[in-house]
């Protein structure tokens, strides 16, 4: 090989090396820029107050979004209760009957349901739920989160228990175990912490969904504690005040946007930092 | 006079349409060292996989034949049984990763849901260490986890682990292969030693081993038994031709 050609590929590397690096730094741009522009018209209006308070009659200026707080975590909270053991008995069956044709056929349907989008699944839950009850519910929005974070638990589910080497689950078969107590005692705690992670990930997601709670949970001006009855999240709060005219609450949507922000960060680097402590 | 534990009887084992194992007719004895001996892709570690019902669990796996323990045939009990009856450690040390060194030792109860007291898991956690010959370096950290080990240590681990069932056989699927040599003498002592309590079955292609710490040897070649017998007998007067080659390098 003669000195140009070696040239040119030395050349030919630090270009590839600078293409990949500057679209890396590209791609993190726009979340600084959101969390950046959100902040910076959000964090002014955040206080005790606005947080522990309840929402002022239109018209009125002030109040806080302490009811969408409370909802959020009520709707998302149910929803995982919802989404978490379904989607982890799946995920178990999906790495652990690899062979079975229904497997494939479970596959097809879990990835299809990860692509819906999540208006499709708030529709669906109106006609199911809100429609039989002739009621907006938190439960109907509680149930259509869950169609949405089930495909995220049972992915992850599904990954982590592939890593598990077979020789484990083998010792354990060869110590008599039955099959039952194999996944509770080897598998589950083996891809404890990825299982947890991909929950965190899964709930970060829902956090912020709109579309499925616009006619499921609806809204409510109330603190309301009642599954059965509309409740306030906070991402609708968001889109109601946000499409309002007020200019008042222009600001609160930005102050609740940062708030939100603030939860779903926080939850994804919990996610990390767990992943990283206790991953063996 | 051997007393017979172990009698396999025409045994046929295959993978999908594979015949792995072909007529094999082997008689286990009673608190001996028998050494499964062959080049790789003999059918060894098939046939152990045979005696514990480990073979079945992979896909298109079957076997024709009998295994008999003490005259009952495995192939009529519940595998769940079988194994505890009949313990293995495997090639790579395989401790659970997420017990500790007290609860690795003590696995075998807990995942089979079988409640014992704190005095009976105690005794249970030092009599299998101490016959594994790990009681005195772990003592102090029974509670912490079994990786920390070295892979010896993690071996001999796995060994007490399958003692603490009390099984009637002990299968050791090459317990040494990926050990450096001063772990595995001392788990090569460790195997004479625990001949006074428990019957082995060791698979390994390592003639010297076999020398070393076996009673009897069965010599297999591509899925057969070729030749079955006392070991200082058969390094000493192979009576198959296939044998001799072996044993002096020609083939494997």
């Amino acid at each position: 090989m003669n000195e140009k050609t070696i040239n040119r590929r030395i050349f030919n590397n630090k270009l590839y090396k600078i293409f990949v690096s500057s679209f890396s730094f590209l791609s993190i741009i726009p979340l600084f820029l959101i969390i950046y522009f959100v902040l910076i018209r959000g964090i002014k209006y955040i206080n005790l107050k606005f947080i522990f308070s309840m929402p002022k009659p239109m018209g009125e200026l002030g109040g806080g979004i302490f009811n969408a707080i409370v909802g959020s975590f009520i709707i998302v909270g149910v929803a995982a209760l919802i989404a978490i053991p379904i989607g982890i008995m799946v995920g178990i069956f999906l790495s652990e009957y690899k062979e079975k044709k229904f497997t494939e056929i479970v596959k097809i349907f879990v990835d299809t349901l990860q692509g819906i989008p999540s208006i499709v699944i708030g529709i669906i839950a109106y006609l199911w739920i809100v429609k039989p009850l002739k009621q907006f519910s938190a439960l109907s929005g509680s149930i259509a989160l869950s169609f949405i974070m089930l495909p995220l638990v049972i992915k992850s589910t599904e990954e982590v228990l592939n890593l598990v080497p077979v020789d484990i689950k083998e010792a354990a078969y060869a110590l008599g175990a039955p099959y039952h107590r194999i996944v509770l005692k080897i598998l589950l705690p083996s891809g404890s912490v990825g299982i947890l992670t991909g929950t965190l990930i899964g709930i970060s997601r829902i956090l912020g969904e709109t579309a499925p709670l616009l006619f499921t949970a609806f809204g409510n001006q109330f603190l309301n504690l009642n599954l059965l009855k509309p409740m306030s999240t906070i991402p609708y709060l968001i889109y109601v005040y946000a499409t309002s005219p007020y200019k008042d609450w222009h600001n609160q949507a930005f102050a609740a946007s940062t708030i939100l922000i603030i939860i779903v960060l926080s939850i994804n680097l919990l996610g990390r930092f767990i992943e990283k402590k206790w991953k063996t | 006079m051997e007393n017979i534990i172990l009698k396999i009887i025409n045994l046929n084992a295959y993978y999908g349409n594979q015949k792995v194992l072909k007529n094999v007719d082997l008689e286990i004895y009673e608190n001996r060292v028998t050494t499964i001996l062959g080049p790789s892709g003999c059918g060894k570690t098939t046939l152990i996989r045979c005696i514990n019902r480990l073979h079945e669990l992979s896909p298109g796996a079957r076997i024709e034949g009998q295994i008999l323990l003490k005259g009952e045939d495995l192939y009529q009990i519940e595998p769940m049984i079988v194994r505890q009856k009949i313990g293995m450690v495997f090639q790579k040390p395989n401790p659970f990763p997420t017990m500790t060194i007290y609860d690795n030792v003590i696995a075998g109860y807990i995942l089979s849901g079988i409640k014992l007291s704190k005095e009976e898991k105690d005794k249970i956690v030092e009599e299998s260490l101490i016959k594994s010959g790990l009681w005195d370096e772990v003592k102090e950290n029974l509670f912490k986890k079994g990786t920390f080990l070295s892979g010896g240590q993690q071996q001999r681990l796995c060994i007490a682990r399958a003692l603490a069932m009390k099984p009637e056989i002990l299968l050791l699927d090459e317990p040494t292969s990926a050990l450096d040599p001063v772990a595995t003498s001392v788990i090569e002592e460790l195997i004479i030693e625990l001949k006074k309590s428990v019957t082995t079955v060791l698979v390994t292609h390592n003639i010297g081993q076999a020398g070393r710490v076996s009673d009897y040897t069965a010599f297999f070649y591509l899925g057969e038994l070729v030749e079955f017998g006392k070991t200082t007998e058969m390094f000493t007067v192979p009576k198959s031709k296939k044998t001799e080659e072996y044993l002096i390098g020609k083939i494997g």
